[in-house]
């Protein structure tokens, strides 16, 4: 009983004072703009800068214009492949990096850290000066007779560059599932006779399987919104959604459209996750019977 | 034999897990790897699972050397400390998935995942999932999941050493019935005295990477080979003392604990006025009260084997009572007397003064 009323005494206004310093700046900086970018989406413009909240659906219509539902497809297509090929380098580097010595452990996770550490822009432009058609790739097939292969501002660009960006955000949360496994689980069926790659698919992947499906995700959700690398690498028909995005806030100077636009990758993003939670229900279900 | 270990060596870095150890072990044979925690007995039970290598030495299944074979091509199989039952499996899948490894049609299969589920009473479970069972049952499905490859050799690596009491002893029964049952020879580790010495039929008893004794469980116990074995099996007074006689058939120790001599019915091959060890286990001494008469030691020498102490404290167990007992010299000797016979109080109480002695075949003199 005393206890219980020490709670409701002082330890109430101490959760109160950690709660509110948070939870006012979410309010201030999150929830607030975002609420102001989601009434522009049902505005239009007047003027130069003005914009009234009219409660119109025009920019959401618009929206379905085939023109931005191609790009919202490639964005995802994009998307997509780059979380596929990240998968299929990760999950083995994963895996190796889960089975190394303490030393080569921390060798591996620097490999994958150091660019994840450097400017983006950085990085980019360094992939460019590899990628150019005067590039180091192309002066190495040249050396055999070979080219030059125009590799910059194609799709096959900014597929490279997304993944290049997006590995660590898959291999690092896949990492910490695997690391967590019991090791014995895999000797144990070594022990029941199974080889090496029977054990991964039949033993390690599906008891990591919601790692997996959480890796995935944390790839796919930058992955989809990725602005500067398309940017960059990419050539005209390579445009993923937040280049449109973007031209809509700066160059059209159209606030409501752009924000119908932005808050349908946002709604985009949701399902992916509520796909997420959906999968993990499921498995939980299944494990139940 | 069954399994040869020759001159097994493991190092890892700088460190000797396993030391030169040779070993044979025969078929149907319950045996036991015994020792404290990190005396290397799990790391020789790993490298004859294949889960290590030797970095020296030798280790044979049926004359077959076994240096170079993984793991899943091992005529053995292993019950883990943590059972490691596939956790997105059924009872059922988890027994039958060595089977479809090794393409066991599927009628035969069934037939003999019904088999082991049997042997181990979880028939009415096969449909479980893991998370569904209890600790004691989960175990049962690794010991199923195993024995149904009919292994030459399973492995059991602290096969009970996390079950709560009570299920550990009915358990401890049940391992040794299954054992004779499926005849299958069993090499266990475990760090618990009392598992190996009432299930195994031969033990050998490690420390510090090499083996110290290997012998049945009441060899151990009686005829220890050295001090390190006499310590760690059970409870034992363990005396200094120097070897003042020593005939083929009989010795004696003087030892400055005690102040008659100790006369042992073994001869000892060790030179006189050697520097040994005595051991006298609690239950071989016999305590009579101090106000009865000075019991006589063995006739070729009337004064050896008796001393006369006080008892410290005493720690009534039921079946038995501990005593600590001290002499005028201030060496402090167990000593357990059984209660045979129903009394209000059943432990002599603290102060008591007493005759301790025992008989010439009580004590044994260790040399290392």
């Amino acid at each position: 009983m005393a206890s219980a009323r020490g709670i409701s005494g002082g330890s109430r206004s101490a959760f109160w004072a950690v709660f509110l310093t948070p939870a006012l700046w979410m309010m201030l900086f999150f929830v607030v703009p975002l609420s102001v970018i989601w009434a522009y989406s049902f505005g239009r413009t007047l003027g130069l800068t003005e914009v009234v909240v009219t409660g119109t659906l025009a920019n959401y219509v618009r929206v379905f214009d085939p023109v931005y539902l191609m790009i919202f497809a490639k964005s995802l297509v994009f998307a997509g492949v780059t979380t596929a090929i990240c998968l299929i380098i990760g999950f083995p580097y994963a895996l190796v990096m889960t089975f190394a010595s303490a030393r080569a452990k921390i060798l591996l996770l620097l490999a994958i850290m150091l660019p994840f550490w450097t400017n983006l822009l950085v990085r980019t432009y360094a992939l460019m000066a590899v990628m150019r058609t005067e590039g180091w790739i192309n002066d190495g097939f040249g050396l055999v007779g070979l080219g030059p292969f125009e590799m910059l501002h194609t799709n096959f660009a900014v597929i490279t560059g997304l993944v290049y960006v997006h590995l660590p955000f898959i291999v690092l949360p896949l990492f910490s599932t695997l690391d967590r496994l019991d090791r014995s689980l895999i000797e144990a069926s070594l022990d029941l006779g199974a080889g090496h790659l029977r054990t991964i698919f039949q033993v390690v992947i599906p008891i990591v399987w919601p790692g997996i499906l959480s890796a995935v995700l944390l790839c796919f959700i930058p992955a989809l919104g990725s602005y500067l690398t398309p940017d960059l690498l990419g050539g005209p028909d390579s445009q993923m959604i937040a280049s449109v995005i973007e031209r809509q806030f700066k160059r059209a100077n159209d606030w409501p459209f752009g924000a119908a636009l932005s808050f349908m990758l946002m709604y985009l993003t949701l399902a992916a996750m509520a796909w997420r939670a959906l999968a993990e229900r499921r498995a939980a279900g299944k494990e139940a019977h | 034999m069954l399994i040869r270990f020759e001159n097994v060596t493991k190092r890892f870095g700088s460190f000797i897990a396993v030391d030169d150890v040779s070993l044979d072990i025969e078929a149907g044979e319950f045996f036991s790897l015994l020792g404290p925690s990190g005396c290397g007995k799990t790391t020789l039970l790993r490298m004859l699972a294949g889960l290590e290598t030797p970095t020296e030495g030798r280790i044979l299944i049926d004359g077959v050397d076994m240096v170079g074979v993984p793991p899943n091509r091992r005529p053995v199989n292993m019950v883990f400390q943590s059972y490691a039952v596939f956790p997105h499996m059924n009872v059922a899948q988890n027994v039958a998935y060595g089977l479809k490894i090794d393409r066991v049609p599927k009628a035969e299969r069934e037939a003999r995942v019904a088999d082991a589920l049997a042997l181990v009473k979880l028939s009415e479970f096969a449909h479980r999932r893991p998370d569904q069972l209890s600790g004691g049952q989960r175990q049962r499905v690794a010991l199923a999941r195993a024995l149904v490859k009919r292994p030459k050799v399973l492995l059991l690596d602290e096969p009970l050493s996390a079950l709560d009491a009570k299920l550990r002893d009915a358990m401890r029964g049940e391992l040794a019935q299954i054992q004779r049952d499926v005849g299958v020879t069993f090499v266990m580790v475990t760090h618990d005295q009392d598992e190996a010495l009432a299930m195994a039929s031969r033990c050998a008893l490690m420390n510090r990477g090499t083996l110290q004794q290997v012998a049945t469980p009441g060899d151990l116990y009686e005829y220890p080979a050295n001090r390190f074995v006499a310590d760690f099996i059970g409870t034992i007074n363990l005396f200094e003392g120097t070897l003042s006689v020593d005939a083929p058939d009989h010795a004696a120790v003087t030892t400055p604990a005690l102040d008659a001599p100790i006369h042992v019915d073994h001869g000892v091959t060790g030179a006189t006025d050697a520097k040994v060890w005595v051991g006298v286990r609690p239950e071989k001494i016999a305590m009579t009260p101090a106000s009865g008469p000075r019991p006589t030691g063995p006739a070729a020498m009337p004064q050896a084997n008796v001393t006369h102490g006080t008892i410290m404290t005493s720690a009534y167990l039921g079946a038995v009572t501990f005593y600590d007992v001290a002499t005028a010299g201030g060496t402090m000797i167990k000593v357990s007397a059984p209660n045979g016979t129903r009394s209000a109080s059943p432990a002599l109480p603290a102060g008591t003064a007493v005759w301790l002695h025992w008989a010439p075949d009580a004590p044994i003199v260790l040399l290392g």
